[in-house]
């Protein structure tokens, strides 16, 4: 996804000369083609995510479309106040754009997991917050929030997730993308866990004949609750899925449209993260795996609801 | 205060009062947000928006709000209020004007206090690694604090070298002295190459007896009284 983004952001920036690019300090690796390509257009403002955020909004009160990088805790949470403030309350045209959303970093510690993030960027007012399931969707994510003005936050992966969809899939801000129907089951996922849904859908298929719909909510807020709903009268049971706090993120927007609606009968399962610290080390796989995340873990936690299915 | 911003605003910022947002402005950032109620009334004498807007200020239903709000008001570049965010928005502003080869300004006026935020130093030492000799900081250094005097409750001292020390151009002034002030806004940049930060010794509640150097005053507003005592006091200052 990393790969997608940057690659996107130069075909942007080539064809739209307000595109900039301000980072942390970090992207090694990944930045130096923009960098030298638009070195007028390039900011690394050194390990000072605030004053990256502080000056976004100052360079997109000038008329730039900002795009801040880092890695996601230090992206977000760390100048919270400066994107609710100077970037969101001045509907300022700054793209925060956060790399390694949920365990990616896995063995790096819980100070790099972002497992919070998208419940705290949904609360702030105007922010558009956007998870991007693979490198296509990242590259058409980047794509569609730099033509829309006004805040945004991108949560990406790390590198080398699976292609989910083809390369010229329609994708639009806020409506989720139907990946493969079914009438019995809907798996909405977000992120990184697309591939998995996928994988698991096509399990439950070849060996229970359970066809599932699945839905990539690329757009977290604002949530496609037509979808939602749809979800929920067309299919028997909806499972959330997400590489995140099961506080505040995809499962609790899902079960907010849902609870809104008064659309209560049909069985909602959210899976996700625990709301806690990682108590493991190692590869995001094999946190994941912990976590019940995996494609077997998955399918497990689905039994119940599959249970009440008569389908197990 | 009140005098850096009458004369910032009369004799030294480039803006249209009747345009406020006309791109070759000078842009300005009160970041010391809870000023608000001084730059309002400076903006409303200089034409942005009718001073009856002031007879408001943080009534239910005004325009006006405690700290500086750009919703709805002419005149403002940013919302602050958090102290230490607006030295950061100043040096975007400024950079994008250099990379876009524009010629307007950007003065951000800062509390002593606020300079206790480490957003402030993540700014300061920004802006003269990219040489935005187009950005200048004001410091109102009036050596109160919420809790206490600044020297009590985390000095500054040396500031002058702090900033100097970080690649600004610095000079002090007296910030009552009007003729300094100005002197002080013409003189910049201080050093080509770099940005200015003005050092401008104030006394908070200046001018009214008693007020001046009163932490007291940091959270109280006057009732009818004191406001005629302050006002007697004032006016026979000149």
């Amino acid at each position: 996804m990393r790969n997608a983004f940057f690659g996107t952001m130069l075909a942007l920036a080539e064809h739209d000369e307000r595109v900039m690019l301000v980072v942390g300090d970090l992207g090694f690796g990944v930045v130096e083609p923009f960098a030298s390509r638009f070195p007028a257009r390039f900011v690394n403002v050194g390990v000072a995510e605030q004053n990256m955020t502080g000056i976004a909004a100052g360079l997109a009160l000038s008329g730039k479309i900002v795009f801040t990088y880092s890695i996601a805790n230090f992206a977000s949470l760390r100048c919270l106040e400066q994107i609710r403030n100077d970037v969101c309350y001045h509907n300022a045209n700054v793209k925060v754009v956060a790399v390694g959303g949920g365990l990616a970093y896995g063995a790096l510690g819980s100070t790099h997991h972002a497992t919070e993030d998208l419940a705290i960027m949904r609360t702030l007012p105007r922010m558009v917050v956007v998870a991007p399931g693979d490198p296509v969707e990242a590259e058409l994510l980047t794509r569609a929030i730099a033509r829309e003005a006004g805040p945004c936050y991108m949560r990406l992966g790390r590198a080398g997730e699976r292609v989910v969809h083809p390369r010229h899939t329609p994708l639009q801000v806020g409506k989720a993308i139907v990946v493969r129907d079914g009438s019995d089951l809907t798996l909405i996922s977000t992120g990184a866990l697309l591939w998995t849904a996928v994988q698991v859908a096509e399990q439950l298929a070849r060996d229970l004949h359970v066809e599932s719909r699945v839905l990539s909510m690329h757009t977290v807020k604002p949530v496609d609750g037509d979808a939602i709903l749809a979800a929920a009268r067309d299919t028997r049971a909806v499972v959330t899925l997400e590489e995140h706090s099961l506080i505040g993120g995809l499962g609790s927007a899902v079960a907010e449209v849902l609870a809104d609606a008064g659309e209560l009968t049909t069985p909602l399962r959210r899976l996700g993260l625990p709301p806690d610290f990682s108590e493991h080390v190692g590869t995001q796989e094999y946190q994941l795996a912990a976590y019940g995340l995996s494609h077997e873990g998955i399918i497990k936690s689905l039994k119940p609801a599959l249970d009440l299915l008569g389908r197990w | 205060m009140a005098e850096l911003l009458a004369v910032l605003y009369e004799r030294i910022l480039r803006v249209r009062p009747e345009e406020p947002v006309w791109a070759g402005r000078d842009r300005f950032i009160l970041s010391k947000g809870h000023g608000a109620a001084g730059l309002y009334a400076v903006l409303a004498e200089r034409g942005f928006f009718p001073a009856a807007w002031l007879d408001d200020f943080c009534k239910d239903g005004a325009r006006l709000a405690g700290h500086v709000t750009h919703v709805g008001v002419p005149g403002i570049e940013a919302s602050t209020g958090a102290l230490g965010h607006g030295l950061a928005i100043g040096c975007g502003m400024a950079l994008g004007a250099r990379r876009d080869g524009r010629s307007h300004r950007v003065f951000v006026l800062l509390s002593d206090g606020e300079c206790d935020e480490g957003g402030v130093w993540e700014a300061a030492l920004f802006a003269p690694h990219h040489r935005l000799d187009n950005l200048v900081a004001i410091v109102d250094y009036n050596k109160i604090q919420s809790l206490g005097s600044v020297r009590e409750v985390l000095d500054l001292e040396p500031l002058v070298a702090k900033w100097e020390s970080f690649g600004w151009g610095t000079r002090e002034i007296d910030g009552h002295d009007v003729s300094q002030i100005e002197a002080g806004w013409r003189g910049v940049p201080v050093i080509p190459g770099r940005p200015s930060c003005i050092i401008a010794h104030t006394v908070k509640g200046k001018g009214v007896s008693f007020m001046e150097n009163a932490l007291l005053w940091h959270y109280r507003a006057p009732d009818e009284d004191e406001l005629r005592r302050a006002l007697r006091e004032l006016e026979s200052a000149g």
